[in-house]
């Protein structure tokens, strides 16, 4: 019953309030989307905090998608020992870094007196979930090898269930309580996402490689 | 070729009293607001001098602009390729330290203090963190040359000048300085809007006015680096960039912006420019020599045939083109060869064009009594002699080329001789008019210069043309549809985040 709740409705629920409340807060406050940069109060703590976290949690993200997509290819990699080693110590250091990275993010949050004024209670959440959310990846990596294979046996299978509709909680409810966090914490960032800045990972400005360098816009007819 | 009307701007220098009615009148109508209350989208800076923020100048350190880079235009802060490199934290993005942290003063305790043996004082508090202040800079810090051995000594424009010119521009009995009012240039290859990656910045077609959508913007603030006059700035509450929009509501109805209206000395003129925008990114290529010359070549003639063709093809009506027929900008740039854009080596090319200012008028003093000039060269210093050097001027407005700063100059001083030949009488008119011939002017244009310089009306300094905005409404929505509404637009609040 629990494990129902927890790993099939809180799932459902907060990919459905994530993709529903996006893109409604997209159509009709566009201005509320924005990366509420603080660089400007102050600098040197985020170019810290920010660099080490956001490239960190990228690689490590991308990680996890790759899993997700391709989980034999992960395997057939992982059949030879040396190329399991370079890959889990190569996330495990990229954890490091958003770790450090986070930590940082957290420390100025509360010690810088200009950022202090534009901290939001749910700006203190989302570094707090996204904290646990690390270093439980942490936690679990170093004590649960190896992730990036159970990963592709278990979690992969069962993140598959739910996004086909036929959710088996079952490949993950045998794991420890602190793996299981990790996927409760994950399902909570993503609840978090239309309701913080996080929506800023949403609009990545990629259309910038192919968009020509000025922008006129007329307001008469028949001119672009 | 393609003609497009842009709104242009002249400053003349040479009448600016270093005031502040502008910069007040712009802050009064658009950034008295949480987030923006650092910000002066009008300042007027003290030449020599840092500026605001301190040193902008300094593209080795903020890089702005554009450069010519394997023979092609780019921008000096980033490029497409490798732009998500510095998304994360702007390497070369000025703080709020380098503008200043804005505050006000607890009023109330003048108020509400007890009693006591000495008067209460309002005591300066921060506008952001609302705790006291030790105030340490400002938006006009170096006011007047104030603390000039920090401020002035270090103004960027120095750099060509020998130690020894140096040391004469502070000492005290050459001291010479000029105000310098600045507002966003609405450039016609602006950096700002090929920098901005969510595309939330865009130039007008109609007339050229550079805005920023408040709704598209999502605070990557590639902008504020990218901008080398420091013209876009970041709203720290909202997170969103904001910058001048040329009071175009009042531009849109026939109005001067509110910097121009409430200008006390009479320093600014508007009018429309044609340019042809083929011709924009082969200026760009153009070496730091030619820039001044090329910027000015792509100023269209508007009384040209085939350049009245063509704007005619892009829709630009027969009042813009009048407009732009009688633009006092036209004539102070194009004409005259007058107003310089500032910093051309930027190549954005500035809407924004300023006439230099002048030397003070020289006297010889005989026992205590200032006697009246009897060469022409005694009511100006020659140029080589000028107090304020003209490698520093033409690295202010010539891209380091003296030629079009000192054709401006003598034109100005052989102008000013002349008027007193005529009006004082205390010399040699026959000099005078050689004076004049020798700085390119006939006596017809030295009068137009005079008139439109010193007895010019309001209908003469601004020229705008009209926007033309009822059919822009049609397109965009069916007028009647609002009738008895509130009217439409940007309505929200400008709350942080969600
Ligand atoms: C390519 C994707 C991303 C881009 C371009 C990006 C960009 C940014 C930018 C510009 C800021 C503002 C930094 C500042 O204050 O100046 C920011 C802040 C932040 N980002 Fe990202 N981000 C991305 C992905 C992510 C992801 C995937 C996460 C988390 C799952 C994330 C979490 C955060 C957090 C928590 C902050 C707030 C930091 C703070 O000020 O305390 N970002 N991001
Ligand atoms: S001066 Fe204005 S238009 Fe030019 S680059 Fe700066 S903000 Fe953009
Ligand atoms: S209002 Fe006019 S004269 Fe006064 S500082 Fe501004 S530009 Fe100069």
């Amino acid at each position: 019953m629990l494990n129902n709740f927890l790993f099939v409705g809180f799932p459902y629920v907060a990919l459905a309030l994530a993709i529903v409340v996006s893109i409604l807060r997209f159509t009709w406050r566009p201005f509320s989307y924005s990366s509420l940069s603080s660089q400007f109060l102050e600098t040197e703590a985020l170019f810290w905090g920010s660099s080490l976290w956001h490239w960190g949690i990228l690689w490590v993200l991308s990680g996890h998608l790759f899993a997700f997509f391709l989980p034999e290819a992960i395997l057939a990699w992982n059949a030879r020992p040396l190329r399991l080693y370079l890959l889990e110590i190569t996330g495990l250091s990229m954890a490091l870094l958003a770790l450090v990275g986070v930590v940082a993010l957290i420390i100025r949050r509360f010690t810088d007196k200009r950022v202090k004024v534009v901290t939001s209670p749910l700006d203190l959440v989302l570094l707090t979930v996204l904290l646990y959310q690390v270093s439980s990846g942490i936690d679990v990596a170093i004590r649960y090898r190896w992730g990036s294979s159970w990963f592709s046996t278990n979690a992969a299978p069962y993140l598959w269930s739910l996004v086909k509709c036929s959710p088996r909680p079952e490949f993950i409810t045998p794991l420890p309580w602190m793996v299981k966090t990790h996927f409760l914490s994950g399902f909570l960032v993503i609840l978090l996402i239309p309701f913080t800045r996080l929506v800023h990972f949403l609009v990545v400005p990629i259309h910038y490689f192919w968009r020509r360098p000025q922008v006129v816009i007329w307001n008469r007819r028949g001119r672009r | 070729m393609d003609i497009r009307s842009q709104v242009a701007m002249v400053f003349h220098l040479d009448k600016c009293i270093g005031c502040h009615t502008c910069s007040v009148a712009c802050k009064n109508v658009w950034t008295d607001r949480k987030g923006a209350d650092y910000m002066w989208w009008n300042n007027v800076e003290t030449k020599p001098g840092t500026g605001y923020p301190t040193q902008w100048e300094n593209q080795q350190e903020y890089k702005g602009g554009w450069v010519v880079k394997d023979g092609k235009l780019q921008l000096r802060l980033t490029s497409k390729g490798k732009f998500l490199q510095k998304i994360f934290h702007q390497p070369s993005m000025p703080t709020m330290d380098e503008y200043y942290e804005p505050w006000t003063y607890r009023y109330e305790d003048l108020f509400t203090g007890p009693e006591q043996d000495d008067q209460p004082t309002a005591i300066p508090i921060s506008k952001v963190t609302g705790e006291y202040i030790d105030i340490e800079s400002g938006p006009n810090w170096d006011d007047d040359l104030g603390g000039s051995t920090l401020y002035a000594r270090n103004d960027v424009n120095l750099e060509a000048l020998t130690e020894e010119q140096r040391l004469q521009l502070l000492s005290i009995e050459t001291l010479v300085m000029f105000y310098l009012p600045r507002i966003c240039n609405h450039c016609a290859n602006p950096a700002c809007v090929a920098a901005c990656p969510s595309g939330a910045i865009y130039k007008r077609g109609e007339d050229g006015i550079v805005l920023v959508n408040q709704n598209v913007c999502k605070g990557w603030r590639y902008c504020v680096s990218a901008c080398p006059y420091k013209k876009v700035f970041y709203n720290w509450s909202t997170g969103k960039s904001e910058k001048c929009l040329l009071c175009y509501p009042r531009v849109e109805t026939g109005q001067a912006p509110a910097c121009f209206h409430s200008c006390v000395g009479r320093i600014r003129y508007m009018g429309v420019l044609l340019y042809d925008a083929d011709k924009i990114e082969a200026a760009g290529l153009k070496s730091d020599a030619e820039l001044v010359t090329a910027h000015r070549d792509l100023l269209a003639d508007p009384n040209n045939p085939t350049v009245v063709a063509s704007a005619i093809k892009n829709g630009i009506s027969d009042q813009v083109l009048k407009a732009a027929r009688n633009s006092p900008v036209y004539q102070f740039v194009k004409e005259w060869g007058l107003a310089l854009a500032p910093h051309p080596e930027y190549r954005t090319f500035p809407s924004l064009f300023y006439v230099p200012a002048l030397g003070p008028v020289t006297y010889s003093v005989e026992d205590g009594v200032a006697l009246n000039p009897t060469s022409v060269d005694e009511i100006f210093a020659p140029l080589d002699q000028a107090r304020l050097p003209m490698a520093y001027l033409a690295n202010l407005f010539g891209a380091g080329q003296e030629a079009p700063v000192r054709y401006a100059m003598k034109k100005m001083m052989a102008i000013r001789t002349w008027k007193r030949a005529q009006t004082v009488g205390d010399v040699d008119m026959t000099l005078a008019l050689a004076g004049l011939r020798a700085a390119d002017c006939t006596p017809e244009q030295a009068e137009a210069i005079y008139r439109l310089t010193s007895l010019c009306t309001f209908e003469q300094r601004f020229v705008i043309p009209p926007s033309h905005r009822e059919q822009a409404v049609e397109v965009l929505t069916n007028p009647l549809e609002r009738k008895g509404a509130a009217g439409f637009g940007f309505r929200e609040e400008p709350q942080r985040g969600f």
